[in-house]
């Protein structure tokens, strides 16, 4: 295989995923018997090599602006169709999903260690991020009656299907939580005189609704990297195996974060300690993926999706800077804060667009299908020969 | 054409609780030892799966099928004139409102002579075998005059019965008998044996492409409102009531064939004419093809008259005819729809190695666990430590 074929390739298209027209400019004819399909790939079909087919056609004047192609394909098109999810709501989801779902852990944490600051922003925080998701998931489906519509069944098979029924009832119960942490002090105050009775219930259901909506927070952060990577989209799929910890971390890094802009700091501790485990998960893991997932990971690297997901590093490492300092002073906390928020945004968008960037170039779905197409062969023909071996 | 006659009894599945794990299932057992995935998903009484083998050699490009898929299921046109500029393609990729897509590619072969086709203006013996002709004695490009078809001078005075023969014109020269009863046999690509002339000839490449109701079916897999289904005959199809347009079955399919439509803002596909399949009848695209290079049927008769097919191609020399598709043991376990091609399936469009996305689900839910679990840890974690 030529793996470093491909980022030839790539470097003289980066950042062009569609470049339809630059495509066909460059295949021209999209089959001409390409260097690979003639030389590097050969050991398939005893074709391969063959002298004279096609090969000469790149001979010419095209040349010069157009690199050799190392792949082939229907005149540059892509091969499978990207999401039709809009944008912001899919990637606004992911950011607030994971922000929602590590909230709803520091808030129960907060009220089981009497941290009543950071519990109410944490609550809160949990409450606002769900709410949100949900919006923009009725959003993008464009009216909430297609929303209760994935609630009719629940699918192992479908992670759309399984964060349905986690989102809902996390939601549900972080806006109890929410709701006791607004209309407590108002009940105790006075106010709501009709619902003055209720008041001796309002902490202990608050506890229960947020130990419920923690036990689904993580769930709620860490299944929306499988809902983008159970797809073919090359740069999602090829990544399944940390995008899950890429959320948690930087799940963790927002509501860290969070703690550190909305919470005096002697009760901010575990919201520091949080953002910089978090921060640190999300930037190591995050390396991992985009190198190692070589040709398919390019997108991460690219693009303006490259640039914002570079810029959400450089974010993220001062936010967990800020976050070992914030101790000492409230201002660089919410300074560290925003960075860690917008850093985790941001990397929730550029790890969706590069999805969308992989599915719109046909290079990511058939380059690695073919290696391994070819590789596969390669392997039967090999068994073929030992098993012949003998007879002869 | 057979073996739906009898599929009336087909019953509709209502509630479709049990899909799901029999899919997971089947994946673990694999379909291949039944011989309809509709069995596999608790049909009791499964008809025989039915499908598609589309013989590409002999497709003309004629976009009949396109045409009558649109007529039979009301399909909406997609916009006002979608012309892509770059071949006669026009219809670009299959999606909410293209069910079938006529692919055509052009290619460039090694150039040998003309042949004499008895029609004006074609002379055979004014381009030499050495010599690049610009027209490459083929006019009608579409209609399978196709490819620089030539063969060592002498060998090209045809019956003109053959030159009817569209695409097997093409072909015919090398082998000169064609005795598939009329069917092209190899075709254009033959040239490659040829002797190796200027690179100015070239070869079209006609294909129709479908739905190819995996025995695997991501689309149906991830669907979260159970809108997709597998049929009685082993196809899968959306219910447009159901279906509440979240999308994720659209990057969910590997071949890039489910799409969405505006109008209705849901997901649209092929149904390989389930209505129709219940009347016996057969798909619309199927019935319009003019040189039965759609054929339907049930899938294991579609199999072996591929194999037979694919056999008698590269007995006459057509070295990168393959079959697509066709292999239960393939990334989908095997499509209800299978080709005939060519050249690679990424000429056409087509992923060289699909795979569902869902074979790696269980893995990838066992990543997001241990990561749901290591977040919850951490969590918990910050909070040791005293009150800073």
């Amino acid at each position: 295989m030529s793996p470093q074929e491909p980022s030839t390739t790539a470097t003289q298209r980066a950042g062009e995923p569609t470049g339809t027209a630059e495509a066909v400019a460059r295949s021209g004819v999209p089959t001409s018997g390409t260097p690979s399909e003639q030389g590097t790939l050969a050991g398939g079909p005893a074709d391969r090599g063959r002298p004279g087919a096609s090969q000469r056609r790149r001979r010419g004047p095209e040349e010069l602006m157009v690199p050799e192609a190392d792949f082939r394909s229907y005149y540059g098109r892509q091969v499978i169709h990207e999401p039709t999810w809009k944008v912001p709501d899919v990637p606004g989801y992911l950011y607030l999903g994971g922000l929602a779902g590590a909230s709803s852990v520091l808030a129960a944490m907060a009220d089981a260690t009497d941290r009543p600051a950071l519990r109410r922003t944490a609550r809160l925080a949990a409450s606002a991020g769900s709410i949100g998701s949900v919006v923009a998931l009725i959003h993008d489906l464009g009216m909430p009656s297609r929303f209760l519509n994935m609630l009719r069944v629940f699918k192992v098979t479908s992670p759309l299907s399984v964060g349905s029924w986690i989102l809902s009832p996390f939601s549900t119960a972080a806006g109890v939580a929410a709701a006791a942490e607004i209309g407590g002090p108002l009940l105790a105050a006075g106010h709501l005189k009709p619902l003055a009775p209720l008041l001796p219930l309002v902490g202990p259901v608050a506890r229960v609704a947020g130990v419920a909506s923690a036990a689904l927070g993580p769930p709620l952060a860490t299944y929306t990297a499988v809902l983008i990577a159970d797809t073919a989209v090359p740069t999602w799929h090829e990544s399944y195996p940390e995008l899950p910890f890429v959320f948690a971390g930087s799940g963790m890094a927002a509501a860290g974060g969070l703690g550190m802009i909305a919470v005096p700091t002697d009760q901010a501790g575990p919201a520091r300690r949080a953002a910089l485990v978090g921060a640190a998960v999300e930037l190591g893991v995050s390396h991992r993926m985009e190198h190692r997932t070589g040709l398919v990971g390019e997108p991460y690297r690219t693009g303006r999706q490259g640039r914002w997901l570079r810029a959400a590093k450089v974010l993220t490492v001062v936010g967990a800077a800020g976050s070992l300092l914030a101790g000492r002073s409230r201002a660089v906390g919410v300074v560290a804060g925003v960075a860690l928020n917008v850093g985790s945004a941001l990397t929730r968008f550029g790890i969706f667009e590069a999805g969308m960037v992989s599915a719109r170039d046909p290079k990511y779905t058939v380059v690695p299908q073919r290696e391994r197409l070819d590789a596969r062969r390669r392997a039967a023909e090999a068994a073929a020969a030992r098993a012949d071996a003998p007879a002869a | 054409m057979s073996a739906s006659t009898d599929s009336t009894t087909g019953r509709r599945p209502t509630g479709l609780p049990s899909a799901s794990d029999e899919q997971l299932r089947a994946h673990r057992a694999g379909f291949f030892d039944t011989p309809s995935p509709a069995a596999g998903t608790g049909y009791q009484d499964p008809q025989p799966r039915m499908g598609f083998f589309t013989d590409t050699s002999v497709c003309i490009g004629c976009k009949a099928c396109e045409v009558a898929c649109k007529e039979w299921n009301m399909v909406p046109a997609t916009g006002e004139m979608d012309l892509t500029g770059t071949s006669y393609d026009n219809s670009s990729m299959l999606g909410g409102s293209t069910w079938r897509h006529v692919a055509f590619v052009e290619q460039p072969v090694p150039q040998r002579a003309p042949v004499g086709l008895g029609m004006p203006g074609v002379g055979a013996s004014s381009a030499p075998t050495s010599r690049s002709s610009s027209g490459g004695g083929c006019g009608s490009g579409g209609g399978g005059c196709g490819s620089g078809g030539g063969s060592p001078s002498g060998a090209g005075s045809l019956p003109s019965a053959a030159d009817l023969g569209d695409l097997d014109v093409l072909s015919s020269l090398e082998q000169t008998a064609t005795d598939e009863g009329g069917l092209p046999a190899a075709s254009a690509g033959a040239g490659e044996q040829g002797p190796s002339g200027s690179p100015e000839g070239v070869r079209w490449l006609m294909s129709s492409d479908v739905c190819k109701h995996c025995t695997n079916a991501a689309c149906l897999d991830v669907c979260p409102t159970g809108s997709l289904f597998r049929t009685e005959f082993g196809t899968v199809v959306v219910q447009d009531d159901i279906c509440n347009g979240c999308g994720y079955c659209i990057p969910a399919c590997p071949y890039g064939v489910i799409g969405k439509r505006e109008s209705t803002g849901r997901a649209h596909k092929c149904t390989l004419c389930y209505d129709r399949l219940g009347e016996g009848m057969t798909p619309a695209c199927a019935q319009a093809c003019p040189t039965e290079s759609i054929q339907f049927g049930p899938v294991d008769e579609l199999r072996e008259r591929a194999a037979d097919r694919l056999a008698a191609l590269q007995a006459k020399g057509e070295p990168k005819a393959q079959l697509y598709g066709h292999d239960p043991d393939d990334g989908v376990g095997g499509d209800g729809a299978m080709f005939l091609l060519l050249d690679d399936p990424e000429v056409y469009g087509l992923p060289p190695d699909p795979v569902v996305t869902t074979r790696d689900l269980p893995d990838m839910w066992k990543k997001a666990a241990l990561a749901a679990g290591t977040m919850f840890g951490v969590l918990v974690l910050s909070f040791a430590g005293g009150r800073r």
